[in-house]
């Protein structure tokens, strides 16, 4: 799959994509000028068809709001978010809700992303009804059926209100609603981050089967590293808003290219008490800067053991290693 | 003798839908400088044994069993006596820092209540001892910042000054209750080294509780898995994750994604946790359990020790044979 998704064309492709925030600062007066909170700074990056792109970070990275401006659930502030030969950024309302239905989201708390006043049928019927108004009620019907079927949910709780049902099952509902358009792509914000382990591998499995039958793309956020790497074929690491690497799933984990993306891996703890015995942490001091004034140069380098002069002064650009892996640093 | 022993513990509620059994015959042991895991899924019961030990169940909670800290009985002690033991002996430390700290006092004085509540300081001294247990924890500028109310300080910070006020009494065991699960990992490592480090320092026993089995893996010499209110097994976390003897257990260990393993397709454990109103007559595992018979729907399996093992006990119907 991999070798074909080169040659194929990108279904999404973001090119220096930002997202600013305007800020109040404390005890500002009414005419004060804004803070700007750079909360995306200039992100690229090109998603192939039937392609797993995961994103991590730490929270507070930029992750969720790059998903959302892609979605133009907020407005960017440059950049371009190419969608087959569109660009996303620059349609009227209109015109976007043709390409809604192409992209669908899951959102990570399962419960309070499902209308509590509405049952699960009504749910995962109203993207149907909204993007395709000419279906009959009969054949939404059967569509909802079948949708819900696929993700395991039984047909006699279709009648059925959100909290009747458990964490794991409402965030099948979810995915359930996001699949009845059929979509080409689905943003999974945090899908599992609220479920427990036995339940999180069962969704994890079943984005993975729908992803293989039905050609999805998945862009898939979260701050778990171990579930990134397992359902991802590439994986982007971000810091305060930047790209710090993109490279293929594998490779990331074996040669980490950015000492962030290294510190990232290094922390994850592992369930064996043998290799967490003999494994290094590279433990970074302090904490997170205030993205309201990011270290200047590499955001990085405040927390960064190999941080030289050049890091303060150069922003480091995105280059390519040649074997497909991107990385932002001066020093590697 | 250990320095925290429990025996039978049990906790439950009456609600008006009747009585729910939270947690159901936990035992254990614990030594003075040892740290013990405690892992189970949400509803497993782990967070209401350790507030059952601390005094802490709702006003519908019933605890029942024993837990003896240094052979003196605390569970269940009238609200004056545990009021001296709690932060002198046993403290505790809370998955959430924001909410556990209180938003309108400034840090110095949470902290300062402490001491000048139990060791009768003055408020200059007890702040004074605060600023070292900051530094302690490594808060940078611990004089300053001691001074600001909690939202000032970030995720991980919060969780260093509960650490940091946990320990002002010096207490011979530490609760920690998810003390890293909202934490992003990179912050998760820093605590969990502060821990240890912390814990050698002043020789704490620390029971941890947490879902995450890495975080287990790495600072836990024994570990308890619980499921549906009741132990599963029990043993020393090495031998716990080289060869688990439950299926539940196992079952949780294959369905981990890891990072250092390759893995095409995650091992589920089908169905979902039990509704605590309504338990299995049997083994609570049993309706989800690959091994499951007949029997194990009706029998409820005890807690046995496993031939050939010192410290592991397991609670299943099923040999090790069968389970092969």
């Amino acid at each position: 799959m991999n070798d074909q998704s080169k040659i194929a064309a990108p279904l999404l492709s973001v090119r220096d994509l930002k997202v600013w925030f305007g800020i109040k600062p404390d005890g500002a007066m009414p005419w004060t000028p804004n803070d700007t909170l750079k909360a995306v700074d200039g992100v690229d990056f090109d998603l192939m068809p039937g392609e797993t792109l995961g994103i991590v970070g730490e929270s507070g990275c930029g992750k969720s709001t790059l998903a959302r401006a892609i979605m133009r659930m907020v407005p960017a502030e440059a950049g371009t978010v190419m969608w087959l030969g569109d660009d996303l950024l620059t349609l009227s309302k209109r015109e976007m809700n043709v390409h809604r239905k192409e992209m669908q989201m899951i959102f990570q708390d399962p419960l309070a992303s499902l209308n509590p006043r509405m049952t699960i049928g009504q749910i995962v019927a109203e993207p149907l009804k909204t993007h395709f108004p000419d279906l009959s009620g009969s054949e939404v019907k059967a569509r909802v059926r079948e949708v819900l079927d696929r993700v395991g949910i039984l047909p006699n709780m279709i009648n059925r209100y959100p909290h009747e049902f458990s964490g794991g099952q409402c965030q099948r509902i979810g995915i359930a609603r996001a699949l009845v358009v059929k979509p080409k792509m689905i943003i999974c914000d945090e899908p599992v981050s609220a479920l427990d382990v036995s339940i999180q591998a069962q969704v994890i499995n079943l984005l993975m089967e729908l992803q293989e039958e039905m050609g999805l793309s998945l862009i898939f956020i979260a701050h778990d590293l171990s579930v990134v790497k397992h359902i991802s074929t590439r994986v982007m690491v971000l810091y305060l808003g930047n790209v710090m690497e993109i490279s293929e799933s594998d490779q990331l984990y074996r040669a980490p290219g950015h000492p962030y993306t290294e510190a990232l891996i290094s922390a994850v703890p592992i369930p064996d008490p043998k290799a967490e015995a003999s494994k290094e942490v590279m433990i970074l001091d302090a904490d997170l800067p205030s993205p309201l004034s990011p270290p200047s140069g590499c955001v990085f380098r405040t927390r960064c053991p190999h941080a030289k002069e050049i890091c303060a002064q150069e922003k480091p650009l995105l280059t390519d290693r040649g074997n497909g892996q991107q990385v932002a640093c001066h020093l590697r | 003798m250990a320095l925290l022993e429990v025996r039978d513990l049990s906790v439950k509620f009456d609600t008006p839908d009747g009585t729910v059994t939270a947690v159901d015959g936990i035992s254990f042991d614990l030594n003075a400088g040892e740290t013990l895991g405690v892992v189970g899924e949400s509803g497993s019961g782990k967070s209401q044994t350790v507030f059952a030990m601390m005094g802490l169940l709702a006003q519908n909670g019933n605890a029942t069993g024993s837990v003896k800290l240094d052979g003196q009985e605390i569970l269940n002690l009238p609200l004056t006596q545990l009021n001296k033991i709690r932060a002198e002996k046993i403290a505790m430390i809370f998955q959430d820092p924001m909410t556990c700290l209180n938003p309108y006092l400034k840090v110095s004085d949470q902290m300062a209540e402490v001491l000048t509540h139990h060791h009768g300081l003055s408020k200059s001294d007890a702040v004074k001892r605060s600023v070292d247990l900051l530094d302690a924890v490594r808060i940078p500028e611990a004089k300053k910042r001691i001074n600001m109310y909690p939202h000032e300080f970030s995720g991980g910070m919060r969780q260093r000054v509960m650490i940091a006020m946990s320990l002002l009494c010096k207490p011979d065991v530490l609760i920690a209750d998810e003390p890293t699960t909202a934490l992003d990992v990179t912050v998760q490592a820093q605590i969990m080294d502060l821990m240890s480090d912390l814990q050698k320092e002043f020789n704490m026993a620390i029971v941890l509780i947490t879902h995450d089995l890495g975080v287990v893996a790495g600072s836990c010499k024994e570990t308890l898995v619980m499921y549906g209110g009741q132990q599963m097994e029990y043993g020393t976390t090495e031998g716990l994750f080289e060869m688990p003897t439950h299926p539940y257990t196992m079952g949780l260990l294959k369905a981990v994604p890891r990072l250092d393993v390759e893995s095409a397709k995650l091992a589920t454990i089908p169905g979902s946790p039990p509704n605590m109103m309504n338990m299995p007559k049997g083994c609570p595992f049993a309706p989800r359990c690959d091994f499951a018979d007949a029997t194990c729907f009706e029998r409820r399996p005890t807690l046995d020790g496993v031939a050939g093992r010192k410290v592991r006990r397991r609670a299943c119907l099923k040999s090790l044979e069968e389970l092969a």
